[in-house]
């Protein structure tokens, strides 16, 4: 998938190119209607009862811990009073939501395109472990060069250019410019 | 007319050459994320939110208002040329500015929206001039009880007139306020959720959490969205329009600069909300509304001057009321809360040279668009060739290091990180972040004026309803709570009669581009 991503992209270009002439007559409610078509599909009702799930679980979670801090009386609060208050809003608003369920928010499915943020978000968690060991000039480069390779279908050359040159620009910019204290190898 | 003397007093502030510096800075950073598709207002602001804490405040809020209306402009000129709203907000310009575009019209489009913006924004300026201090005058009076209302109807409204799922809005709205009372609890000193960790004794910070869901979030949403290839468009002549079209638009601008004015004041509107009503109004004020989607000036002036009418406009409830009326003003909020500011009635009086300064930094930043958006059209079309995935990392990385240089805390960038986490995933499953976040905001205000209410009124909560304000503020909130439930009511009876009609209206409007403002 990776390597040939340079070359989807030309040819979904291409396509876009055809689909835009194609497209030049189209009235308004057309486009609007061309547009919601080529969003992600939504994310359906299993998901979405799902994610509710989890959510309502929070909820209750949140009002449990809230009466372990005490609740008090509405003149003299504890701690936990409001907390539990807005937690108990939430569970019902979470219980009407997967009994009620109204139409609209659905989210959007995952595709196998999402896999790429996954990756997005492991350099991401690389960067918060390795930044205070080594400095955030090595994990900076490779988050830049993993996410513009990779993660963005860039050449070897342009992805090596552009990281090594944006690496020096931030260190220059908060090293060197605003001498800000952020950890750093050289 | 005395009240005129601070608000002239207000432009020595701008004029001192830190603040039109930075003034400039923001105004050009939003242009620029206007041109590009991808990062909205609120996700820049958020990310620059660190860039804030080395300046006043007048400074900083003056670089993050820039920005703000400044997307304005730049969401335009990609719309009319290439038909990609940059923002939301420039959507229906598509209609008719990339007609125009296509009849080689396209500098036609862009000056009329150029100027359009401009008088919309001025226009804007003017009336928060003056309604402003009228609005804050008649908030001095609110009290604890006055505030708490006007905070649950301020969260309300932000999360049902959002355009996802009413219930799913406000359990984040929820979210936000539980995530509000972490650390320790100001009244009794207990703390709460913090789970014996030292960091979260003092609370969550407001910026790890915004660069997180707004930021961090939507630069994990783009990696898996495709963003069609940009064409380099063809070159722009022309700028100028010729008084006959200027004639034919003005009263476009003019309706729309009144429309946008009034939904930006509204809690939940804003520019989005706005330019599309300007375009149905206009649409349906036409003599022959068939031009429209055929290159009508009148669907592009009306949209561009509303979007940017409500873009400063909606600006008074936070610099009158301290209640953001939308996501990019609850970034504002923050950013003022950041600098010990907290924005409400009083700001007017105890913080003139703030509150005018920020308000007259928006005649020279509309007067900076105004240039650069004209004869400097051409640059920032350039910009579009910057690819998606080298800009991607870019951003990625600001608002890492960003974020490390607030409290130079590894803490804050893990939360920046886990927080685009949860700002990914509640796109996927269709919560919208902004609820939370204006929640999050609102939240200790919230608490502390409700307790401080309830011991007033000796616990007992009917006291609320005593006051003639907070009475009609909650019942208002009532109203609206229970409008969702009546409309679904209706519209079942009326499917039930009926043949099964009346479901394409909400759809509609319902556009690919994410919600913004």
């Amino acid at each position: 998938m990776k390597q040939s991503r340079t070359d989807e992209q030309t040819s979904v270009g291409d396509v876009l190119l055809d689909d835009a002439a194609a497209a030049d007559e189209l009235t308004p409610e057309q486009l609007a209607a061309q547009w919601e078509a080529e969003e992600p599909p939504p994310a359906g009702p299993l998901a979405s009862m799902g994610s509710t799930l989890v959510v309502t679980a929070l909820a209750g979670a949140a009002a449990v811990l809230s009466l372990g801090m005490g609740l008090g009386t509405p003149q003299q609060p504890d701690p936990g009073m409001w907390p539990f208050v807005v937690s108990v809003v939430a569970v019902v608003l979470c219980l009407a939501q997967l009994f009620l369920g109204r139409r609209g928010g659905d989210g959007e499915q995952f595709s196998r395109q999402s896999l790429l943020t996954v990756y997005g978000f492991l350099t991401f968690v690389g960067m918060v472990l390795l930044m205070p060991v080594i400095g955030f000039e090595i994990p900076s480069l490779v988050l830049c060069f993993v996410w513009m390779k990779f993660l963005g279908g860039e050449t070897w050359r342009s992805a090596t250019l552009y990281s090594v040159l944006v690496v020096v620009a931030f260190y220059a910019i908060f090293i060197l410019g605003l001498g800000t204290s952020i950890p750093h190898l050289f | 007319m005395d009240f005129l003397q601070p608000a002239l007093d207000g432009f020595s502030v701008v004029l001192e050459p830190t603040n039109l510096l930075y003034c400039l800075l923001g105004v050009t950073i939003g242009m620029l994320i206007g041109v590009l598709p991808g990062l909205g207002p609120a996700a820049t602001i958020a990310i620059l939110l660190p860039l804030t804490y080395g300046v006043e405040p007048v400074t900083a809020i003056i670089m993050l208002a820039g920005i703000f209306y400044g997307a304005q402009y730049g969401g335009t000129i990609t719309s009319v040329l290439l038909r990609l709203p940059g923002e939301a907000s420039s959507v229906v310009t598509v209609f008719d500015g990339y007609m125009m575009a296509k009849q080689g019209r396209a500098g036609t489009a862009l000056g009329i929206a150029a100027i359009g913006s401009f008088v919309g924004g001025t226009v804007a300026i003017i009336g928060l001039t003056f309604l402003a201090p009228l609005v804050a005058g008649f908030a001095l009076d609110f009290g604890p009880p006055e505030y708490t209302a006007l905070a649950l109807l301020g969260i309300l409204l932000v999360a049902t007139i959002s355009n996802g799922n009413k219930s799913k809005a406000l359990i984040a709205a929820c979210f936000g306020l539980l995530l509000a009372t972490v650390g320790r609890d100001i009244f009794t000193g207990g703390e709460r959720f913090t789970f014996g960790n030292v960091n979260l004794a003092d609370g969550i910070d407001f910026v790890p959490v915004a660069m997180g869901l707004f930021g961090l979030g939507e630069i994990l949403h783009n990696l898996e969205e495709r963003h069609r290839a940009a064409k380099a468009p063809a070159k722009v002549s022309n700028v100028w329009p010729s008084g006959a079209d200027l004639r034919q638009a003005s009263g476009s601008i003019g309706r729309g600069s009144v429309l946008g004015f009034f939904l930006g004041i509204l809690p939940g509107g804003g520019a989005t909300i706005s330019s599309m009503a300007a375009y149905a109004m206009e649409k349906k004020r036409a003599k022959r509304p068939e031009r429209f989607g055929r290159g009508a000036v009148e669907g592009v002036a009306g949209p561009e001057t509303a979007n940017n009418a409500a873009a400063t406009s909606s600006f008074i409830p936070l610099l009158t009321l301290g209640i953001p009326a939308n996501a990019t003003m609850a970034l504002m909020f923050g950013a003022l809360l950041i600098q010990g500011v907290t924005p409400g009635p009083q700001l007017v009086q105890q913080e003139p040279e703030l509150f005018w300064g920020v308000v007259n930094s928006m005649y020279i930043g509309n007067i900076l668009l105004l240039i650069m958006s004209i004869p400097l059209i051409g640059v920032f079309v350039r910009i579009l060739r910057v690819r998606a995935a080298i800009l991607g990392p870019i951003t990625a990385l600001i608002t890492l290091l960003g974020a490390y240089t607030i409290n130079n805390s590894m803490f804050d960038v893990t939360l920046v990180v886990l927080f685009g986490a949860i700002g990914y995933l509640m796109k996927k499953y269709g919560f919208e972040p902004g609820p939370l976040v204006l929640a999050f905001v609102l939240g200790s205000l919230l608490e502390s004026n409700l307790r401080r209410s309830l011991l007033v009124f000796e616990g007992d909560v009917t006291g609320f309803f005593a006051r003639p304000i907070s009475a009609t503020l909650l019942l208002l909130f009532l109203l609206v709570a229970a409008l969702p439930l009546i409309q679904s009511a209706l519209r079942r009876r009326r499917t039930r009669g009926t043949s099964p009609e009346g479901m394409p209206a909400e759809d509609s409007d319902r556009t690919s581009v994410k919600e913004n403002a």
